[in-house]
């Protein structure tokens, strides 16, 4: 339990530190973002309130500690583009975000997993072959292009599926195929390679003897075991999936977290850019976090180490 | 575990991935060399009257929507790609190697320090971290294959960190050392081969991310810009064209994925060839 409490305790530490990286970021920008903001042509005494009310006038450390403690209260300051809160734009866009990605990771888990068995258990014919082929492939892929192509085939030619936005289940559909690719691949890889190595063991090769049915043998007995790399490559996949959900939601014009990210970063709205960043990083790191509690769970012999 | 007609193991030599891999890889360098002396035609030449154009003999790949030959891009982007792979490794490869090769060495605390630093710079996804570092320093290829460095840079730290670590204190070293093998010898023969391996298959690896991640920002407008043919910014152009044409985007598509693919399985290949005990 130690390691994973030390884990724990160290989060806001790390999160200290991320923030103070993002701050310095947006800070380090060379010129003064007072003046940037209200343009060339604004009086300078408007530009001076401007920066008094930002807080720019005051000392670096002082301006890192106000927007720490708003920060720790929720509260990131407003959009430049048109004054909404930054935590409001969040609040509104994260359910499109998290729907999209949880759907993509259980298309990837059921695909990923009983792929993986099959795979273990076909180790070295032809299935085997055909699904790691089908891996590598699936995950050397631009998501953007699958995308493209996929809204060509069936939105353009076909007329099946909606060509971009939210709405009905059917505009999920792309955009979930998309974002599920690369955690597929990678599910179906770490569970072929756990079930492998649990597949040797001799305990495996007992249950045989006794003569349980093997589909009993490979869910029951094995595949918990086999679990514990699976659910530490999701955890760390997340990063992954945050970044190609930044190209994905802006191909299919998706009302998410990351399209709102990508136009703030075209007009340089930092206040949101500052907030989205903070969010996924934290998000990253409480996904880690709940991976190892899983990993601990599912292992007892972790337990102790 | 594949076992022979006496029930001995045999470890299955299949080199498959490897030499796919190392034959796409070495076309594609090849290309890169010799493909525009031999097309000799300029990537950015317009040709308002053949516009979007389906591929044929004379446009293997069709033209787009200025009515440049596509496959002339092409040629040209895989040159900039092999650009771009090399700038960012540089980059992260000599910041993360040296730092962590430090690190290992230094006393504890600073040990710890530069390894928090890595972490917090390792949580950020990838793609994030870089449009943090593309929305101040603006839009630019130079500026995007610095926001990728940034972001591979923690893994090469971490990497050469381990390796040092685990060499210095190998069972291997030590008897090494015991018997009496001169310095050199030991760094010759048995350590130079053991970062090596790990360290070209991790820079394989990432040049395919690399790839993907600086034709993802080009794609956003953040990256390349245009009329340069990158990946990226070709299909962020054939984009507005797909309905009338779908050969702009396919064909950058297919030129990323064949680069992508064949620098995994080179990656793969070299781990398994080098690395024999951790054959999956």
């Amino acid at each position: 339990m130690m390691p994973l409490l030390r884990r724990a305790l160290a989060m806001p530490l790390m999160m200290l530190g991320i923030s103070f990286v993002v701050f310095l970021a947006i800070h380090a920008l060379p010129g003064d973002p007072a003046r940037l903001l209200s343009g060339p042509q604004v009086p300078e005494n408007v530009v001076q309130g401007l920066r008094h009310r930002l807080g720019l006038d005051l000392p670096f450390s002082a301006q890192y500690m106000h927007f720490l403690r708003r920060a720790l209260q929720g509260d990131f300051g407003v959009s430049l583009r048109d004054g909404t809160p930054v935590s409001a734009l969040i609040v509104q866009r994260l359910p499109y975000s998290l729907t999209l990605g949880g759907l993509a990771y259980l298309v990837a888990l059921s695909f990923g997993i009983p792929g993986g068995i099959i795979a273990a258990v076909c180790a070295g014919k032809w299935p085997d072959t055909a699904l790691m082929a089908v891996t590598l492939v699936g995950a050397s892929l631009a998501g953007f292009w699958v995308a493209l192509i996929g809204m060509e085939v069936f939105a353009v030619r076909l007329h099946w599926l909606p060509l971009m936005g939210a709405g009905s289940w059917k505009h999920y559909v792309l955009p979930v195929f998309v974002l599920a690719l690369m955690p597929s691949a990678l599910i179906l890889r770490m569970t072929r390679t756990g079930m492998r190595e649990i597949l040797r063991q001799d305990y495996i090769r007992t249950a045989y003897a006794k003569g349980l049915p093997s589909w009993k043998i490979l869910t029951v007995h094995a595949l918990p075991n086999a679990l514990a790399p699976v659910v530490t490559v999701v955890a760390l996949n997340l990063g992954g999936l945050v970044s190609s959900a930044v190209v994905t939601e802006t191909v299919f014009d998706w009302p998410g977290v990351a399209r709102l990210l990508v136009d703030s970063v075209r007009y340089r709205d930092y206040p949101v850019i500052q907030g989205i960043t903070l969010l996924a990083v934290l998000g990253v790191l409480v996904a880690t976090l709940v991976a190892d509690t899983v990993n601990l769970l599912l292992d007892p012999q972790h337990r102790t180490s | 575990m594949m076992r022979n007609r006496f029930g001995v193991p045999v470890f299955r030599r299949s080199g498959t991935t490897f030499w796919l891999g190392g034959s796409v890889c070495s076309f594609l360098l090849l290309m890169a060399m010799l493909g525009p002396l031999i097309l000799n035609a300029d990537p950015s030449r317009q040709d308002l009257y053949h516009v979007l154009l389906p591929p044929s003999f004379a446009h293997p790949c069709g033209t787009d929507a200025f009515g440049r030959d596509i496959f002339v891009r092409l040629v040209y982007g895989l040159r900039l790609t092999l650009g771009e792979i090399t700038v960012s490794l540089i980059v992260a490869a000599g910041i993360g190697i040296p730092v962590g090769l430090f690190s290992a060495m230094a006393p504890r605390w600073l040990d710890n320090a530069i390894m928090t630093v890595s972490d917090v710079l390792f949580a950020f996804p990838g793609l994030i971290l870089a449009l943090l570092i593309v929305s101040f320093l603006g839009p630019g290829l130079f500026h995007a294959l610095l926001a990728i460095a940034a972001f591979s840079v923690p893994v090469y730290v971490r990497l050469a960190r381990t390796m040092l670590v685990r060499i210095h204190h190998a069972t291997w070293m030590e008897a090494l050392t015991v018997l009496g093998v001169g310095r050199t010898r030991i760094m010759v023969r048995h350590v130079f081969p053991n970062v090596v391996t790990s360290l070209l298959v991790q820079l394989t690896l990432s040049s395919g991310e690399v790839v993907l991640a600086a034709a993802s920002l080009s794609f956003l407008g953040l990256g390349a810009q245009p009329p340069l043919p990158e990946w990226g910014t070709m299909m962020s152009d054939g984009r507005n064209a797909l309905g009338a044409a779908f050969w702009p985007c396919l064909f950058p598509g297919l030129a990323i994925a064949m680069t992508v693919i064949g620098l995994n399985c080179l990656g793969d290949g070299i781990r398994d060839r080098l690395d024999g005990r951790n054959k999956k």
